[in-house]
């Protein structure tokens, strides 16, 4: 058991509001002055099934899922099934007393907890309603916990049902938290101990974030459609719209999307889309579109497993090459990756000014464990970010060329309305937009549009950041959610760093090869069969990684398993 | 106000001569003129066919997009800035081929957009493929032993779907088809014409003598408020019972009329500033 960190895993029944208890949890946690992940699984489906969720909590930032489990919170049979094998010794499990534990294995033998969930939920007021409920409650005594932040979360939640329900609610809680004090007194662990003067915490996860950011960014319009693992931003963005007031449109399907978008932008408005990978195998052709006729456009991105419909609620970077090489003929992409939330706040605020600046789509990829695992932040700071629209205007143009060859490639936009004739055209085209099909007209407007990402480059790329050491006898180098697992697996080692690479295209080729090519070992991570980054790397900088971690079974790579890498490279 | 030089691009049209595109051209400038729609009030979206030149004979704003998807791209224009009118440039192929699910969704959410669907039942472009709207049996490139295929009625398709203003004019009587889009582009809501077009190269079935002697106008006392009516009208496809005018109209509110962030003023008519989010962290703490 490590000391320093708390892990529960909630688990039970598809429907049973695991997610809801479970980031009420985290929420008790961070108010009492703590930082929480969590990471959830769950099959695509509405009921049934096993959903369940992990939350760690620690006093220092924490940022990835760990395989250790401290405390199981079973809310049905199944969940002490699938992981009472997995727990330690000294781990405690909560189920319900009047679960038939017959041929059930019990490693922790000393730390089972059994509260009668389901009688005491009845006695609340119903036996399914809240019995997460009165889990909560019991999970509260066994580490701890605050009683009066856990009601004050209920109340929160409940209020607008009404009185009675909040009161079943305080009720279920408090007869969980009763019994456990009353029962397990000596094995309370005493953990969870509000700390004075706690500073204002956000709890968010990737989707909640980038609707942050996109809103923040100055959002005008916004066209998606549903899809795992970024639906949620759909409904945070749908439920916003008035009070920021810009406009959020549910489409027939990608393609629409991504074209409403288009003329949105096309319009003047600032324009989003978001999808996952088969909706973005529609997009592509009007991905092309947006870089053809230079219109301003981000894209988020959420990665899930594939091909096809794949793995629909599980998580992978399987989507690099792709994205890179998604539509036919060329044009300048920028393309940037976060690795948390944060960052993906971060990124897609920046990525409306990319887009507004360079005339073309910007995508943000972020995976499904950065979309939907909740993270503790201090609230987001984005004092020093200021709009830059680029060289657009709103004053009508006499004599106007929209695509005019400039020097740095990007030339004056302006909207239609205002005057201003303004052709914005899929055709090859001259400067005017007319459609022109000559060498040299099609030579010139390919140079212009590619100088962009030449200027990009130049002005805004950033660097990767190196963590740890700039001398080390392993380097890591990795990209997206894994970013968590590594920086707390690197905690164990003095001598390894890591390259972060969030910047795609362009690429900060020479940088990554400056700390690559002077490396003594390398490990390439990334949660995709093949080692995308690397190939990538290999592309830019010549330099080939033959050490790799790659997992492509559904799930994130956890800090266990890069020590043991980490520790197999450095003796090998 | 505008001239008809206004509307005069240094481009020449490159229609085959004697094309039905040149009835259409003639008659939106016509129209353009006389409503005085220009840079300041107008833009146009095109999808990809012969129809989709007319972005470059028309010195109108416009978009060129992807072949049949002119009608989400227009739909994203009207919602940034619905003070501006939109006309959809559309063909056979590009709006009931690749384009159908947005014409079907387009029609359902009654979007003040004005849709010219140019039909000359034919892929013209790419030299004479069967397209959604080719007869049966019709021999074409694609169907060299005869389309097996059937056409499909696309005002019934619209009517279907809830367009509001569903008419059927004509690029050989370019008066009539002028006053068409008048009304279409006057109406609040989707409003789609099903313009019969002769392809002079391709088609040697619908030529202008084949429209003029099986086309008729709705008479005066017709009644374009019925949809019952209007459906059987829609479908009515025989020798000299073709009907052209307006088949159906009904008064529905516009989709951009719903929506409560647009009806003082255009989204884009909002500065892009920095907005405080604070309010947004309470609900994460």
């Amino acid at each position: 058991m490590n000391q320093d960190i708390l892990s529960i895993k909630i688990g039970g029944a598809a429907g049973q509001g695991i997610k809801s208890a479970g980031l009420m949890f985290a929420k008790v946690a961070s108010r009492s002055g703590f930082n929480t992940f969590d990471y959830t699984e769950y099959p695509s489906l509405i009921r049934g099934g096993h959903n369940s969720m992990q939350i760690v909590i620690s006093k220092e930032e924490i940022a990835t899922p760990i395989k250790n489990v401290d405390l199981l919170v079973a809310l049905n049979r199944e969940t002490l099934k699938k992981y009472l094998n997995c727990l330690e010794k000294d781990a405690g499990v909560i189920f319900d007393e009047a679960t038939n534990t017959d041929s059930l294995e019990f490693k922790a033998g000393g730390n089972k907890f059994p509260i009668p969930l389901s009688k005491l939920a009845e006695e609340a007021g119903n036996k399914e309603l809240f019995l997460n409920t009165v889990a909560l409650g019991g999970l509260t005594a066994l580490v701890n916990a605050d009683l009066t932040i856990l009601k004050e979360l209920i109340n929160e939640e409940f209020g607008d049902k009404g009185e009675t329900i909040v009161n079943k609610n305080y009720l279920a809680a408090e007869t969980g938290y009763n019994f456990a004090k009353e029962h397990f007194a000596d094995k309370i662990r005493n953990f969870l101990v509000k700390t004075d003067n706690v500073s204002p915490k956000i709890i968010v996860n990737g989707n909640d974030s980038i609707a942050m950011g996109a809103i923040a960014a100055g959002l005008q319009f916004t066209a998606i459609y549903p899809m795992t693992p970024i639906t949620n931003l759909l409904h945070i963005l749908a439920s916003n719209q008035e009070k920021f007031r810009y406009v959020y449109k549910q489409p027939e399907d990608e393609i629409a999307a991504i074209n409403m978008a288009i003329g949105a932008s096309f319009a003047g408005a600032r324009s989003m889309t978001a999808t996952s990978g088969g909706g973005f195998c529609l997009m592509t052709e009007g991905y092309g579109l947006a870089g053809m006729t230079e219109t301003p456009l981000v894209i988020i991105y959420g990665m899930r497993p594939g091909p096809a419909t794949g793995l629909p609620t599980w998580t992978e970077q399987g989507d690099l090459n792709f994205i890179l090489h998604a539509h036919q003929g060329e044009f300048p992409k920028i393309v940037l990756a976060a690795g948390d939330p944060k960052e993906a706040f971060e990124l897609t605020m920046q990525a409306f000014n990319l887009a507004d600046k360079y005339q073309t789509p910007v995508v943000v990829i972020v995976d499904k464990d950065i979309c939907e695992n909740d993270q503790t932040f201090s609230h987001f700071d984005f004092s020093g970010y200021e709009i830059n629209r680029g060289k657009f205007t709103t004053v009508a143009q006499t004599d106007y060329l929209r695509y005019k060859i400039e020097e740095d490639g990007i030339s004056m936009r302006t909207i239609p309305g205002n005057g201003s004739y303004l052709i914005a055209n899929t055709d090859e085209h001259n400067e005017t937009g007319y459609s022109n099909e000559e060498g040299e007209n099609r030579k010139n407007q390919m140079q212009k549009r590619m100088r962009k990402l030449v200027t990009c480059e130049k002005v805004d790329m950033q660097e990767p950041k190196l963590f740890g050491p700039n001398e080390a006898d392993l380097t890591i180098v990795s990209w997206g959610s894994n970013k968590g697992s590594i920086l707390h697996a690197m905690k164990k080692f003095e001598n390894v760093n890591f390259l972060y690479i969030n910047w795609i295209s362009p690429f900060p080729g020479e940088k990554v090869k400056q700390i690559l090519g002077k490396a003594k070992k390398i490990i390439d991570i990334e949660c995709n069969y093949s080692g995308q980054l690397a190939d990538l790397i290999r592309q830019k900088t010549g330099i080939e990684i033959t050490e790799r971690l790659l997992s492509f079974n559904g799930r994130p790579i956890y800090p266990e398993d890069i020590i043991e890498k980490i520790n197999k490279t450095i003796t090998g | 106000m505008t001239k008809m030089e206004d509307l005069a691009s240094p481009c020449n049209p490159t229609w085959c001569a004697g094309c039905g595109n040149f009835g259409i051209w003639g008659a939106f400038k016509a129209a353009a003129v006389q409503q005085g729609w220009d840079n300041l009030n107008s833009v146009l979206v095109a999808g990809i066919g012969c129809h989709g030149h007319m972005i470059n004979f028309v010195r109108l704003t416009s978009f060129e997009g992807l072949h049949g998807r002119p009608i989400p791209v227009a739909t994203g224009i009207k919602l940034a800035n619905n003070k501006l009118n939109v006309f959809v440039f559309t063909g056979d192929g590009d709006c009931l081929g690749e384009g159908g699910n947005h014409f079907i969704h387009a029609c359902r959410r009654n979007h003040d957009l004005t849709i010219l669907l140019h039909n000359n039942a034919l892929y013209s472009l790419t030299t004479g493929q069967a397209s959604p709207e080719t007869p049966h049996g019709t021999k074409t490139k694609s169907t060299p032993l005869g389309n097996p295929d059937e056409p499909f009625s696309p005002l019934a398709l619209a009517i279907a779907s809830g367009a509001t203003f569903v008419a059927r004019g004509f690029s050989g009587d370019m008066a009539k088809l002028t006053e068409l889009i008048i009304k279409a582009n006057e109406h609040k809501g989707l409003s789609v014409i099903d313009i019969l077009q002769p392809c002079t190269t391709f088609n040697k079935d619908y030529t202008y003598g084949f429209f003029r002697e099986n086309t008729y106008q709705l008479p005066q006392d017709y009644d374009p408020g019925n949809k019952v009516k209007a459906f059987e009208k829609s479908l009515e496809w025989t020798e000299k019972q073709i009907p052209l005018g307006i088949l159906y109209q009904a008064e529905k509110p516009s989709y951009e009329s719903q929506i409560t962030q647009i009806k003082e003023k255009p989204l884009i008519e909002n500065l892009v500033t920095k907005r405080d989010i604070q309010d947004l962290f309470k609900k994460y703490s």
